[in-house]
């Protein structure tokens, strides 16, 4: 493996003013760990969801009454914000919205949709 | 395949894969809505047809490749020490394989053939 270049590197998140579409793009791999993250959960929920009718009962009671509720919501967030930047990518592989405007627009829209749907879902789960 | 082409091939999967999770996640999306809240037996019954059941399975496979490739991107962008990554790679694997046999498991048996 090649020594990476010395060269001046500048790279504290923090103090980065981040234009949208690096938003748009970092919300989208912290989506997809998350999601990731939440499958073994997922995979459970279906399988005691599947046991029995006690286990259907507590699945759901669990995930729409329970302090879980909370996981349930950012994944809501995950999962639309991930769907959504993802359709972008894919429409930006095809050449579709690859410039500088559109490309800004689309991920403004991306990124307050995901914040809409996980306004959704949190009237849904509380409300 | 080359170097380069392994590059190509998970790049490719990603793609190939994204595109199938999204056809089912708002397929599925759709479906909850319309068709609102099931009892046990109904979503057992629903979940034990073979196509369904398929789909759900095609799913998941779908699902642990992607993440296979994102995580790995993950990895590789922030581990820099070549063991610590190879180890984390290496569980991630494990925790990906396994995921995918026991949601396999778990779809072989409600499915009624």
């Amino acid at each position: 493996m090649q020594a990476p270049a010395k060269r001046p590197r500048f790279l504290h998140l923090l103090k980065i003013a981040m234009p949208v579409t690096a938003v748009a793009s970092f919300a989208h791999r912290i989506s997809g760990a998350l999601l990731i993250a939440a499958t073994p959960f997922l995979i459970y929920a279906l399988e005691v969801s599947l046991r029995d009718p006690a286990g259907y009962a507590s699945v759901r009671e669990t995930l729409l009454d329970g302090p879980w509720r909370v996981a349930v919501v950012i994944l809501a967030w995950a999962l639309a914000h991930h769907l959504l930047a993802g359709l972008r990518f894919l429409a930006q592989d095809l050449g579709i919205g690859f410039s500088l405007r559109p490309a800004r627009l689309s991920a403004w829209g991306v990124n307050l949709a995901g914040l809409a749907l996980l306004a959704f879902a949190a009237w849904r789960v509380w409300a | 395949m080359s170097w380069r082409a392994q590059g190509l091939r998970a790049w490719l999967l990603q793609r190939v894969t994204a595109v199938y999770l999204a056809a089912f996640t708002i397929a599925a999306a759709v479906w909850a809505v319309t068709s609102g809240p099931m009892e046990f037996a109904e979503w057992r019954a629903f979940m034990g047809r073979p196509a369904v059941a398929i789909a759900v399975l095609l799913f998941f496979a779908a699902l642990l490749g992607h993440a296979w490739v994102g995580a790995r991107d993950i990895v590789i962008d922030y581990l820099r020490p070549a063991a610590l990554r190879l180890l984390v790679l290496a569980l991630l694997a494990l925790a990906l394989l396994a995921m995918a046999l026991w949601v396999g498991a778990v779809l072989f048996s409600v499915v009624s053939l």
